[in-house]
């Protein structure tokens, strides 16, 4: 009786002791849906990755992946990218009943000034106090404080220039509020070229 | 013409101060909010159902003045913005009626004095619309909910210490007392009240303070236990708190 010896060869691969558990794809999509799960600011693929032990690739292919489960299987939650993170929430439709119980009320709206100079932070940042005056043609000094005070926008520095003006940008909470995945997922400005006059 | 719709209609020859002035609120729902000068000149071209790119410079500078004079009269404060507008249309309405002189050179065009004021007008048009998808995105996010926070030992930032944490500083102090050789010199003693009038004074200036420094600043033994006796007396008559940043850290008195 005598043993193969290439039949060991090929079980190298098998047999070899890794020192951290492998995990399948499903057992990633579940520790990536806890941790969204528990955290309590939308968390980045990266972090998830890192506390898990996994490629950051993967872990970002499982939150895709879940994100489809969650929209097929069109329960009360969704799965979203917000604020360079990831988070679970509850789906729009269910905004009343959930209202109901939390037995809250819209918070208060943003004045127009204050969401025209939103805007122009948004879209221009990091832009001055004057540049923002030459594009809405009216002094913002009150809607910008109400931005500082709600912590939608924060100060970025000066401006190289004569004066050193302040520059103004948005913050992550900015993000939070207006649902936005990052500054990129603002439609083009060119967008809303002259939609008054079609 | 009539758009019923519209609730921004408002004519201004028919309409006069007087029959308006009796209901501000109205007024205002009727004239509409204007974020700016841009704003009205955006409603007035769109009123006169003008071409934004030949705007009649005549009459919207006339519907415009109309409308600050207006406000003046209601004693609706008009801010400054809007008059240096006013001033800017009447330069513009000027310029056009002046005759064009030939130019010198022949390939030169005489820039349309409106094209700034169009230009202003173009750009601002996309940032308006912009602040309204915002407001539209703002909505929407108003109907979407997180679960509430989970309470953790890093996200509890602080936790109330207790007496017997107290006790553990104290006893340090004076171990550390012990060690020290000190010369036992006559001196006024600390009372109950002057310590604690210290204490207060420290939280006047510091939000919060140190226990283990405050300790470890008095001089004697007896000095020791009126500051600990004062601190007890302090937490418990005042709104003040003892804090610790982290189990068996540091602690530290606070104001509510």
């Amino acid at each position: 009786m005598s043993e193969s010896i290439t039949a060991e060869t090929n079980d190298v691969t098998e047999t070899e002791t890794t020192v951290r558990q492998v995990r399948s794809a499903a057992d990633i999509m579940a520790a990536a849906e806890a941790l969204v799960f528990v955290s309590d600011e939308p968390i980045s693929a990266k972090t998830i990755a890192e506390i898990i032990g996994e490629d950051k690739d993967t872990v970002l292919a499982a939150l895709e992946e879940l994100k489809k489960e969650y929209e097929e299987r069109q329960g009360g939650l969704q799965l979203r990218e917000i604020a360079g993170g990831w988070q679970i929430a509850t789906r729009t439709e269910l905004h009343e009943d959930v209202r109901k119980y939390l037995k809250t009320r819209p918070s208060a709206k943003l004045s127009l000034a204050a969401l025209e100079t939103l805007a122009v932070i948004a879209y221009k940042q990091p832009v001055t106090v004057p540049e923002i005056l030459e594009i809405r043609g009216v002094q913002s000094a009150s809607a910008i404080r109400t931005l500082l005070e709600k912590r939608l926008i924060v100060t970025k520095g000066h401006k190289e220039t004569v004066g050193r003006p302040m520059q103004y940008g948005t913050s992550k909470e900015f993000l939070i509020q207006f649902g936005l995945k990052d500054l990129s997922d603002l439609p083009s400005i060119e967008d809303f070229e002259d939609l008054i006059n079609q | 013409m009539d758009s019923p719709i519209e609730q921004f209609v408002f004519d201004f020859n028919k309409e006069t101060a007087e029959i308006i002035a009796d209901d501000r609120d109205e007024l205002k729902l009727r004239l509409g909010q204007f974020a700016g000068p841009l704003d009205l000149l955006l409603y007035l071209i769109r009123q006169e159902q003008a071409n934004i790119f030949d705007i009649p410079i005549a009459k919207i500078t006339d519907e415009y003045l109309k409308y600050i004079r207006l406000m003046k009269r209601l004693d609706i404060a008009v801010a400054a913005d809007f008059l240096v507008m006013a001033a800017t249309l009447i330069e513009i309405k000027s310029k056009m009626l002046l005759p064009r002189e030939p130019s010198e050179e022949t390939d030169e065009t005489i820039e349309d004095p409106r094209k700034e004021l169009v230009d202003q007008l173009l750009e601002y048009e996309k940032f308006k619309s912009a602040a309204q998808m915002l407001y539209e995105k703002s909505t929407i996010e108003q109907a979407v909910f997180r679960r509430g926070r989970i309470e953790t030992d890093d996200s509890n930032a602080e936790i109330n210490a207790t007496v017997f944490d107290l006790l553990t500083v104290f006893q340090k102090i004076l171990l550390r007392h012990k060690e020290q050789v000190k010369m036992e010199i006559e001196r006024e003693e600390v009372s109950l009240a002057e310590m604690i009038d210290r204490l207060r004074q420290r939280l006047s200036s510091e939000s919060e303070l140190n226990l283990f420094t405050f300790f470890g600043e008095m001089r004697s033994r007896r000095e020791l236990v009126t500051a600990f006796i004062a601190v007890l007396e302090v937490v418990r008559t005042q709104d003040l708190r003892l804090i610790q940043k982290q189990t068996f850290a540091e602690i530290y008195l606070r104001r509510i």
